[in-house]
Order: C-alpha cells, then sequence, then structure tokens
C-alpha cells in the first residue's frame, strides 16, 4: 500500500514532542549506576519501601474496587438529581493536585479532622501517619480511573444479557455477580491496573496526609524523592524500577485499553 | 391453563394497546411490521418492560395488574424466553448456559448439569456442551437458546423472532426442529415474528398487530383469506380495499364504485386476487363489470408470474403470465386498460 508522504510541518514537531518524552527515559537508562545496582535495589531501606508500596497499592486497589465498582454501577444505571455533580466530585482526583487531596485528608480524617476528631476520641483511631493512611491518600488518589473506567463498561454492555439472566429466573445478586461482571472483566481488569498503577506512583498526597516514616509510610516514589538528596544514584536505580513496572503496565494494556491501532 | 394479557403503554414512539389471550395447547404467533410493538408486548408479559395500566395472568394467576399493584418480578415468573439474538452468555460454555436458569432455581450444580446435557442431547448437540456460543453456527445457538428457556421447565414459552437471526438455507430446517420442539412442549407458546411464511408453519392462531393496535386475529386460513389491513393483503399478495356496500356494488371512499357479486350492505372490505385481474391495450369488449384504465406503473418479475401495478382510479395489482406480458408489449408507464368479474371480488363485513 503507498503511504502518504507527511508533511514536514507535522514531522518536525512530532519528533520534538516524542523527544521530549524519550529523552529523559533515556537520560535514566544511561546515567543509572549499573554497577551499584544490586546493593541500591537489596539494601533494607529499599526493599522495606517496595514492600510497602506494593502492599499499599494492592490494597488501594482493593478497597477501590469494593467500593469503586458500586458506585460506577450508581452513576451507570441510577438517574438521580445530582448525579453529574456527584461524579465530578468523585474524579476531582484525578485532575487536583495530590497535594491538595492530602490536605483535604488532613482535613477530614486527621486527628483535629471533621470525622478524625470523633473517630479519634470515640475509637482511638487515627489515620495520619500511619500505613492505613498510605491505603487511604492511594485510593483517594487512584479509585477515580477505576470508576471512570468500570463505568464506560456498564454503560457499553449489552444489558439484554441481563434480562436474559432475570429470564432465567436469576436474582438480581446472580444477575450481578454472573453476568454483570463477567461481562465487563475486562474494563475490571482495565481499571484496576489503571488504578494500581496510580497508586504505586502516589506521592504527593501520601507524603502530605501519611507522611514520610520509613518502613510505615515511606513508599517507593517517597524513596526516590529522599534518596535524591542522599544517594541520589540509588534514587536514579530506584526510579528506573518505577519506570519499568509502569512500562509493564502500559504494554500490557495497550489491547485492553488503549485501543489497539 | 392460558396466558391473559391486557397492556397499555408508551414507549418512545409506539403507543401500545393489546389483549393477548392464549389458550391450553395452541400455539400463537404475534404476527406484523417491524414497530409494531410486538417485542415490547413480549418483554411486558415477561415484567421487563413497565406498563401504564393492564395485567397479565397465567393459569389464573395475576403475575402483574396496575389495578391492585401487583407484580411478580420477570426472575420469579415461569417463563423461559428465547431472545432474538439468543444472548447466549458468551462467557459461560453451552452446557453452563444452558444450566443458567436450573442453578438460578436453586438446583444443584451436579443435578443442574445432568438435566443440562440431557437437553442437548434433545436438541441434537450432544458433544457442544464445553463449546461457547461463539464456536457454534446460528442455527446450534438457536437450539441452544431453545434448550436453556425450556431446561428448566417453565409454564410459558415466549419466543422473540425466534429465526430471524438465521440464513435462508438454515432456517427451514431450524424451522422445523423448532415446530417439533414447540409440539412436545406441554405449556403456553406465544411466538413473535415478521414472517407469515414462520407465523402459519408454527401456529394455530395468528394475532395480527400494527402501530401497537390489534388487526385482525384467527387461524391461518382465517386470516389469509379475509384480510383486514393493508400489512395483511400485502403478505398475501391480494388487493384490498375499503367501503359501503350496496347489493351487489361496493362505493370506495374515492367515489369510485366496484361491481361485487356477494356485497350486501355495509361498512365492508373487498378483496380481488391479483390473479383475477385482466390486463388489456385497448377497452375490452364482453362480460367483465369492472373496467377501467390506467398506467403501468411497475411491473416485476416474481418466478414464473409478472405482477404488474396498475395506478388507475383504483390502483390494483394485476399477476400476468410473462408470455402475456410480451404479447400486450407492456412496458412501465404503458397505458393499459384492467377488467376483473364481479364475481371475482371477495366481500366480507369490515
Amino acid at each position: 500500500m503507498r503511504q502518504e508522504r507527511v508533511p514536514i510541518v507535522i514531522v518536525v514537531p512530532a519528533a520534538i514532542g516524542a523527544a521530549f518524552f524519550i529523552v529523559p527515559l533515556v537520560g535514566l537508562i544511561v546515567r543509572s549506576p549499573w554497577g551499584d545496582a544490586i546493593t541500591a535495589l537489596t539494601a533494607p531501606e529499599t526493599l522495606e519501601a517496595l514492600k510497602l508500596s506494593v502492599i499499599a497499592s494492592l490494597s488501594a486497589t482493593a478497597v477501590a474496587l469494593v467500593l469503586g465498582v458500586p458506585l460506577a454501577w450508581v452513576y451507570a444505571r441510577v438517574t438521580f438529581p445530582g448525579r453529574d455533580l456527584l461524579r465530578a466530585l468523585t474524579t476531582l482526583p484525578m485532575v487536583l493536585p495530590p497535594v491538595v487531596g492530602g490536605i483535604a485528608l488532613l482535613l477530614a480524617f486527621g486527628r483535629r479532622g471533621l470525622l478524625g476528631a470523633w473517630l479519634n476520641s470515640t475509637f482511638g483511631i487515627t489515620f495520619p501517619f500511619t500505613t492505613v493512611g498510605v491505603v487511604m491518600a492511594e485510593t483517594f488518589v487512584a479509585m477515580p480511573f477505576l470508576i471512570l473506567t468500570v463505568e464506560a463498561g456498564l454503560r457499553s454492555m449489552d444489558r439484554r444479557y441481563e434480562e436474559a439472566a432475570r429470564a432465567l429466573g436469576a436474582n438480581r445478586w446472580r444477575v450481578f455477580t454472573r453476568v454483570t461482571l463477567p461481562l465487563i472483566a475486562p474494563s475490571l481488569f482495565a481499571g484496576s491496573v489503571l488504578c494500581w498503577a496510580r497508586a504505586l506512583g502516589e506521592f504527593g498526597a501520601t507524603i502530605t496526609f501519611a507522611g514520610n516514616f520509613p518502613g510505615v509510610t515511606q513508599t517507593m516514589p517517597l524513596a526516590v524523592y529522599l534518596l535524591l538528596e542522599t544517594n541520589q544514584e540509588a534514587s536514579f536505580i530506584l526510579s528506573l524500577v518505577l519506570l519499568l513496572v509502569s512500562l509493564v503496565v502500559l504494554v500490557g494494556l495497550k489491547d485492553r485499553w488503549l485501543g489497539s491501532a | 391453563m392460558s396466558l391473559d394479557a391486557s397492556i397499555r403503554l408508551a414507549l418512545g414512539p409506539l403507543d401500545l394497546d393489546m389483549a393477548v389471550t392464549v389458550e391450553e395447547g395452541e400455539v400463537v404467533a404475534l404476527l406484523g411490521p417491524n414497530g409494531a410493538g410486538k417485542t415490547t408486548l413480549l418483554r411486558a408479559i415477561a415484567g421487563l418492560v413497565p406498563f401504564r395500566s393492564g395485567h397479565v395472568r397465567m393459569d389464573g394467576k395475576v403475575l402483574e395488574d396496575t389495578a391492585t399493584r401487583q407484580y411478580v418480578p420477570t426472575e420469579r415468573r415461569p417463563i423461559g424466553f428465547v431472545f432474538q439474538d439468543y444472548l447466549l452468555f458468551p462467557h459461560l460454555s453451552v452446557l453452563e448456559n444452558v444450566a443458567f436458569g436450573l442453578r438460578s432455581r436453586g438446583i444443584s450444580r451436579q443435578a443442574a448439569a445432568d438435566r443440562a446435557a440431557r437437553w442437548l442431547d434433545r436438541v441434537g448437540l450432544q458433544g457442544y456442551a464445553g463449546s461457547r456460543p461463539a464456536e457454534l453456527s446460528g442455527g446450534q445457538r438457536q437450539r441452544v437458546a431453545l434448550a436453556r428457556a425450556l431446561a428448566p421447565d417453565p409454564r410459558l414459552l415466549l419466543l422473540d423472532e425466534p429465526l430471524a437471526a438465521l440464513d435462508a438455507t438454515t432456517r427451514a430446517e431450524v424451522r422445523r426442529d423448532l415446530k417439533r420442539h414447540l409440539e412436545s412442549f406441554d405449556g403456553i407458546r406465544l411466538v413473535v415474528t415478521h414472517d407469515p411464511l414462520e407465523a402459519v408453519a408454527l401456529a394455530d392462531r395468528l394475532v395480527v398487530m400494527e402501530n401497537g393496535h390489534l388487526v385482525q386475529s384467527g387461524t391461518p386460513a382465517e386470516v389469509t383469506e379475509h384480510p383486514r389491513s393493508q400489512y395483511v393483503a400485502d403478505l398475501v399478495g391480494v388487493n384490498l380495499l375499503r367501503g359501503a356496500a350496496e347489493q351487489g356494488s361496493v362505493k370506495l371512499a374515492s367515489g369510485h364504485v366496484i361491481a361485487a357479486a356477494g356485497a350486501e350492505l355495509g361498512d365492508v372490505f373487498v378483496v380481488v386476487h391479483p390473479r383475477a385481474v385482466a390486463i388489456h391495450r385497448t377497452h375490452p369488449e364482453g362480460s367483465p363489470r369492472n373496467v377501467w384504465s390506467g398506467r403501468a406503473q411497475s411491473i416485476e418479475m416474481m418466478g414464473n408470474r409478472v405482477r404488474v401495478r396498475i395506478d388507475g382510479v383504483v390502483p390494483l395489482v394485476a399477476e400476468v403470465t410473462p408470455a402475456a406480458l410480451r404479447e400486450l408489449n407492456l412496458v412501465e408507464g404503458g397505458e393499459v386498460w384492467i377488467s376483473f368479474k364481479a364475481t371475482d371480488v371477495g366481500v366480507y363485513p369490515a
């Protein structure tokens, strides 16, 4: 097939645009002290941060699934006044500076926060500067990705399958678990992975709400940032690890969510 | 044992007001053009579409009644529903699809699988238990849909255009099988179709609806012999007119008078079979009482016959042989005379 000649006024800015992304990544790879990679990666604080990151991001994804799927279902299936406003509010963290999210969380769940004060005085529960706080911060920032993806999946699925299930005697729970969820499995999967990747990279809300305590709230991005001050080479290596994880997720999702060309 | 449904609802452009009863032992076909509201009526009977007023009763039990605000949800109605494009669950195997209704009704996994397997045998799909619906042909999918609907032993079987998704060659074969399964099912059977052939082949009684309303109902013979709407007349292929009868003639709304041997008094339908309409190039001599001129609007080959649509004082379709057409040297737009005998005109009260 004859390929159309691409105009030069397109090619040049396009190439610059691409380079803008690629050069920093190349820089990360080229400047990383590969010789010290093993040492940096197996340092106890690195492993601790890595472990915490994995646990917190997976927990955040689990929480997002439990709370976000029903919310997405409500958005897709129930009409009620203020639905659009509510959807906008729960989508806000996608565009909000994460630091602002962290402050908002502090004002709500902090020791003297709206709910936090009561939780603290009644049950003695505090969230800020705990691992639970990390999970909360990550969920806050990452759950909108899951909600939006799942809502889109619910809207685009053929609802007549649910009717077919009802006509076969399935109650609402069975329709939901045996028909609806399997049919939106691709959206569920894509939403979970996006949510998890966003949670894994979370920095601003986490450091604001949960702080930066090694072993308790210091996740990988926080460790990278801290190492930049003390041990630049190690921070490069850890950055590279986060980069690879993101890349794997993106490539794996290509067909499912970003649409294969 | 019977189904008695009376449903009024408005849905988009559709204004539906229909009453249907299906008696024990009969297969009823809801026949009508696209958009007539057949599927909506079927879905309302299943409880999938809310209606403004009316009721659905089965075997004397109320499934839904707007007057008493009773409503049995779809999942608790004793129905089997075969959807137009079957809606087999794509993520489940054929066996799991057929077992779905049994499992939904609380039957154990093993018992449900056994019964589903027997149903697959009955519809001739043993060996496909583990297949996905996507791996089956259209005819096979239709049979899975039927087995899935019948497996939970419903009292009422609703089929929405069960053969519409099939190509012509498979359709005849699947229709035969479907007829056999419908006969062996001893519940109430209601089939929706827009295909008269399918309706006549499957049903004991036709209920013809148009624009959400009943047009006529009766056995296939009654309906085809005495069409009561342009839709049915077109399906049967006859000319249908309507007018006021007056001892041997019928005055049409256009003012034109047709001589009709059987006409008595009152509002009547007039049927003229295209075969009874003769075409001439000049004013014909002879006995036919109905003679007028017109233009051949369209000429269509239909197998070994030619249908000529003639635009005159009363537009009619005439059917002639290709040889006759050649002899007449007729082309579209050509000036012709037509004639038919008063004794060839069927008249019955509207």
